[in-house]
Formats: C-alpha cells, sequence, structure tokens
C-alpha cells in the first residue's frame, strides 16, 4: 500500500490475506486516476450532465433559526450515494472489471450501484439482508429493473452488516473480474478514502454557496452518520475551517440508553469490523451487536474510521437524534418546507431544530442526504393520526 | 522445541493431518467430546475457531456452526476453558487458534489467556501480513506461535514478511474463496514452492480439502500437511462418527511426495 489508510490510530486493512492484492491495485488505480485529467472531466462530466451537479443550497424559509439544506435529496438516485458510485464505476472500468458487487441496508446503495452499472455497463449483483429484501420491495424492483441481480442474504441478522460480509465472501472468489462497490466511507483501506475523495464535493460545493449566497462560512455544519460517507463528504471541506463547528448525528433509536440504537461513536467501543478499527458496537467478548433505527440507513454496528478519529481529536461532535425525533423532523421538514426527506437526513435535521431554538442567531448548514419516497410507506403507518 | 517443531519431526515423510473443530459447536459438552473424537481418529494437529459473529472469511459450513455456538450461549471464557480441559487430555497434540481481529483486541491479555489454555499457534483470519506485526509481537512476547495466510495471489514480497513475523507453519490457500468451496482438488504446487523458498514456516494447505484424494493432491503439490474444516464440522453437525472420517482422511497423508527431498 502506498498510503497509511489510517485515521489516527483507526482505520486499517484488516481483511483476509487473499483480498489485499484487490485493495492494493484499487489503491494504485485511484491515485492514478486522482492524477489523470481526463479522469476527472469524465467524473465531472457525468456528475454534471447525468446525474444534477451542482445540487442546490436551500435556506429554510419557514422552519426557525438560520436553516441551510445541502440538497442532495435532489440528486439523480435520490440521495448522495450517487456522487461515489459514479466515481468508483469509472474506477472499476479503469481496471477492466466487469462485474460489480455491492451490499445494501434499505437499498439506496443497491438503487446506486444499479445505476452505474447500468450506466456503464457492468454485470451487477447486490447483496441484501433478507429482511430487508422483505421490507423494502420497491428499492429491489427499482434494482431489478436497472439490470441489476439482488440476493437475499440468509446468514446472520439477515441486515446490512451480513450482507457487508457475503459481499467480502463473494469478492474473495470473484476480486480478478469483480469490483466491491462499497457503499459507505468505513470498511478497509482504501475505501474510507476514496469514498471521502468522492463525496467532498457535497461540502466543497456547499462551502462555495455559502460564500456566494450567504457571504459567509456557516457557524456550524451537521450531518446524519450511519457508515459516514454523507457526513465525511460534508465535513471534509470545513476541516481546515475552524471556526465551523461540525457536528455528526447518529441514530439514538428507541434511546441511548437502551440496547435498540445505532450510536456507535456515542456507544460503541473501539474494535475491528469489515477491515477497519474504528468504534463498534459489541458485548463484552467483541461479538458485534444488533441495532436498530428507524432508518435502515443508520442500522450499522460500526462507522467510519476517519469519524472515530473526528470524536477522539475532538474536531467534529457527534450527538444522537431518536426515531421519534427524526420522525418529527421529518415531519416539519415536509410541512414548513414542502420537502419529504430520507429518515437518515432527518436526524440531522432534528439536532439542527434543537440548534436552532438555542442559538437563533447561527447559520446551521444541514447535509440534506437523501429524499424521502423510499419512507413514505413507513412515514405512513407511523404517522397515522390514530396510532 | 514446540509442538508443531515436534510434530513435523516425528512426522518425517509423511503429511501432517489438522483437523478443524468450532469450540462450542453445538454445545460445550459435545464440542469436548468431538476433540477427543479427531484426536482418536489419528489428527496430528488440532485447529480450533472460537466462535464469532461476522466471520468474513468463512463459508456457509464454518458460519453454521459459530452461530450454533453463540446459540448455545458460548463465550470466549468457556473456549479457553475447553482448550485447558483439552491439553489437560492431550499433552502432546499441537493446538492452532483460529480465530478474528475483534475477539482478540476485545480481551486484553487474550494471548497469554491462550498460552495458558495450552495453545500453541493462533492465527487471525482478518489480519493479513500488512497488519500482524504488532499482533505478532504480542503472541510471540506470550509464547504462542504467529501463524499468517499465504494465498496463491500472495506476492513473494508479502511471503517474505510472512517468514519473518511467522512460526509454526504457513496456512496455504491455493484458490480464491472463502472456507468450504471444493478446489476440485487441484493444489498450486508454485505456492508451495515459494513458501519454501522464502524460508516461511512449513506449508499446510487448507481451504477446500473434503476427501482422501484431495489431500493426497495437497500433500503432492508440496504441502506438508493439510487442514480440514468444513468436511469434519459438517459431518458432526449430521451426527456422523469424525473418527472414522478423520481416520479414512488421514490415511491419505501417509504418502507424501517429494518427502525424501526435506
Amino acid at each position: 500500500m502506498r498510503l497509511t489508510g489510517r485515521f489516527g490510530r483507526f482505520g486499517g486493512c484488516y481483511v483476509p490475506e487473499i483480498l489485499v492484492p484487490a485493495l492494493e491495485q484499487l489503491e494504485g488505480a485511484f491515485l492514478e486516476a486522482r492524477d489523470d485529467p481526463a479522469f476527472a472531466a469524465e467524473l465531472n462530466g457525468l456528475l454534471s450532465s447525468y446525474a444534477g451537479r451542482p445540487t442546490p443550497l436551500t435556506q429554510c424559509r419557514n422552519l426557525p433559526g438560520n436553516i441551510y439544506l445541502k440538497r442532495e435529496d435532489l440528486l439523480h438516485g435520490g440521495a448522495h450515494k450517487t456522487n461515489q458510485v459514479l466515481g468508483q464505476g469509472l474506477l472499476a472500468k479503469r481496471m477492466g472489471k466487469t462485474r460489480l458487487i455491492a451490499e445494501t441496508g434499505a437499498g439506496q446503495h443497491g438503487v446506486a450501484t444499479a445505476i452505474v452499472g447500468a450506466l456503464l455497463g457492468f454485470e451487477t449483483v447486490i447483496y441484501m439482508g433478507a429482511e430487508d429484501v422483505e421490507r423494502q420491495k420497491l428499492n429491489v424492483f427499482r434494482m431489478q429493473l436497472m439490470g441489476a441481480k439482488v440476493i437475499p442474504v440468509e446468514s446472520g441478522g439477515r441486515t446490512l452488516k451480513d450482507a457487508i460480509n457475503e459481499a467480502l465472501r463473494d469478492w474473495s472468489a470473484s476480486f480478478e473480474k469483480t469490483h466491491y462497490l462499497l457503499g459507505t466511507a468505513a470498511g478497509p483501506h482504501p475505501f474510507p478514502t476514496i469514498v471521502r475523495e468522492f463525496q467532498r464535493i457535497i461540502g466543497r460545493e456547499a462551502r462555495a454557496q455559502m460564500i456566494e449566497q450567504v457571504g459567509r462560512l456557516p457557524d456550524v455544519a451537521i450531518a446524519c452518520v450511519g457508515g459516514g460517507s454523507n457526513a465525511i463528504g460534508l465535513f471534509a471541506d470545513f476541516i481546515d475551517d475552524q471556526d465551523v463547528r461540525l457536528i455528526g448525528v447518529e441514530a439514538a433509536g428507541r434511546g441511548l440508553d437502551g440496547e435498540e440504537h445505532g450510536a456507535t461513536l456515542l456507544r460503541g467501543t473501539s474494535g475491528i469490523l469489515h477491515g477497519a478499527e474504528t468504534y463498534v458496537l459489541q458485548d463484552g467478548d467483541g461479538q458485534i451487536a444488533d441495532t436498530w433505527s428507524v432508518s435502515a440507513g443508520l442500522d450499522y454496528p460500526a462507522v467510519g474510521p476517519e469519524h472515530a478519529h473526528l470524536k477522539d481529536s475532538g474536531r467534529a461532535q457527534y450527538v444522537g437524534a431518536t426515531d421519534a425525533e427524526a420522525l418529527a423532523a421529518f415531519k416539519a421538514l415536509a410541512e414548513s418546507e414542502g420537502i419529504i426527506c430520507a429518515f437518515e437526513s432527518a436526524h440531522a435535521l432534528a439536532h439542527a431544530l434543537k440548534l436552532a431554538e438555542a442559538e437563533p442567531g447561527s447559520a446551521i448548514l444541514v447535509g440534506l442526504s437523501g429524499r424521502g419516497d423510499k419512507d413514505v410507506g413507513q412515514a405512513q403507518q407511523l404517522l397515522r393520526p390514530s396510532a | 522445541m514446540s509442538r508443531y517443531a515436534a510434530m513435523f519431526d516425528r512426522l518425517g515423510g509423511e503429511g501432517a493431518f489438522g483437523a478443524f473443530l468450532m469450540l462450542g459447536d453445538p454445545d460445550l459438552a459435545a464440542s469436548a467430546g468431538l476433540l477427543d473424537a479427531v484426536v482418536a481418529g489419528g489428527a496430528d494437529m488440532v485447529e480450533v475457531g472460537i466462535p464469532f459473529s461476522d466471520p468474513v472469511a468463512d463459508g456457509p459450513v464454518i458460519q453454521a456452526a459459530a452461530q450454533r455456538a453463540l446459540a448455545a450461549g458460548v463465550r470466549v471464557d468457556d473456549c479457553f476453558t475447553l482448550l485447558h480441559e483439552f491439553r489437560a487430555r492431550h499433552p502432546a497434540i499441537p493446538v492452532g487458534l483460529l480465530t478474528y481481529a475483534n475477539l482478540v483486541v476485545a480481551r486484553p491479555g487474550f494471548m497469554r489467556d491462550a498460552a495458558d489454555a495450552g495453545v500453541d499457534s493462533l492465527l487471525i483470519a482478518d489480519v493479513p501480513a500488512l497488519e500482524a506485526e504488532p499482533f505478532a509481537r504480542a503472541m510471540t512476547q506470550a509464547g504462542i506461535e504467529p501463524v499468517l495466510i499465504a494465498a496463491a495471489n500472495t506476492p513473494n514480497a508479502t511471503i517474505a514478511r510472512i517468514a519473518q513475523l511467522s512460526k509454526a507453519y504457513t496456512y496455504c490457500v491455493s484458490r480464491t474463496g472463502i472456507t468450504g468451496t471444493h478446489a476440485g482438488g487441484e493444489f498450486d504446487a508454485s505456492l508451495s514452492d515459494r513458501v519454501i523458498a522464502a524460508g516461511a514456516p512449513p506449508p499446510i494447505f487448507g481451504f477446500g480439502i473434503s476427501t482422501p484424494e484431495h489431500v493426497r493432491a495437497a500433500l503432492k503439490a508440496g504441502a506438508r500437511g493439510v487442514i480440514c474444516g468444513s468436511a469434519i464440522v459438517a459431518a458432526a453437525a449430521r451426527g456422523e462418527d469424525v473418527t472414522e472420517l478423520v481416520r479414512s482422511l488421514k490415511s491419505a497423508t501417509t504418502e507424501r511426495v517429494g518427502a525424501a527431498m526435506d
């Protein structure tokens, strides 16, 4: 490896030996592409003419305080995921791979991978927990419509972490022709770095838009954190702006004091999962815990290693929002601004609303990572007036 | 002399047969019985897993074994107790532990506890040579021999690193994939050649060994021994006699080709 793959004491490349050459090849392709103007031109072309970048910065008109939304919900595919699947898709082409595999929880990353698979002509296979396949039938059909094959994963708890396990197992046998298009800024080196670099366009645009539209940087930038790709994408270009507070919002689920949450940075301990040293929700023996969140995208027992480092170094602060708080923010955004956001993004907004009350003068930038179409059915159940 | 070195000495031109079992599968009492059963069948070395919730290097058979053990409430403490008792019954046989990094880092003193339980070697499936140094150091300090994996796609520079960091044996994987998938009986002789040329510990082939023919083919490809996991674990899960299975697999190790050249 040419890069260290470390963020402070976190990160690294904890994978079976057989996968190390594939990760080295990926790192090499990424570093070459980074220095190749033709790669940047092709990616930027796709981001603008296919995916719809730049996404707008929207100032909320009716919610309290000064809240600015970075509208990744308006990106093709409906979430920030599209940014990095285009980047990794082009890298896979460069490496001569013909097949993409990916894991997905609720299906957003699976849909994004199916998009790039269709666009760039890959055979695409998506691993999805059998439990999630059942819960997210519409997204399964979207993936199939775009030519991807969806494989239900029956092992373990049959959710996202099991889908990652299964994708890694597939990759151990298939890496010669297959690229594992990991969906977040987690996993073994070089994924956390690659995904951050392809997602940092979120913060880069938002920073320029704040200066242009508001005439100043935000006081706070807030994003939800599951694996952490949208948050690291929003934060990356603000890390050197010491006056901009960075806040990541984890899923507090049914409460941080119980076990039904996905708050890895708030309640986890140091460990090694899915290739990286990071914070992990686990028992005393190191067995990985089951997690819970109303939003499948935040329902993950580890977190990107750079967030673990940003937490320990104090540069970013991590807080939680419960299912109920996220749902209230989801509803408030719909009612006040006419925007239906993803449950994941609603966690970030929930904290922004608290902050807007505590410090009404602050300019608060919120990463609105995705739109809520996928969650409307669930919202209908949860918000039913009689319930 | 370490138990592994003594074993290779004793075997001379014969291949070593390693039997893998998941500790605590299907429960602690039955697991203790299975450990004795593979020894009775003639296993030269015993390799054991500590069940982990997310075993990414394992195929369906070993995954299911880990899940059965975890569902039976087996804890890491219990695994060490099992090993301690096994060691008391079988003082000479080499015992290797195969597990995952998170269980190791979650337990301060893991290496010491393993050594106290009579473990001879430790292979951490998700710690490649690239990340192995601090782990290997801790193992060596505790008196445990580090074992690393060399795969067919592992470059010579990495095998040289494996030679520096590891002892006991080199766990060779001559095909792609996870545990329990069949190699079609083909084993890569160039891998054992590269391991031996680098001065790494003796090559033991694992992954995809389930019949006496596989055992013979691996030894023919230059292995000093083999480890059979999924076939034994699956047989145990079906309630079959693992002593008989081990006996038939072990019988194929007596004809190691090229032994005269050692």
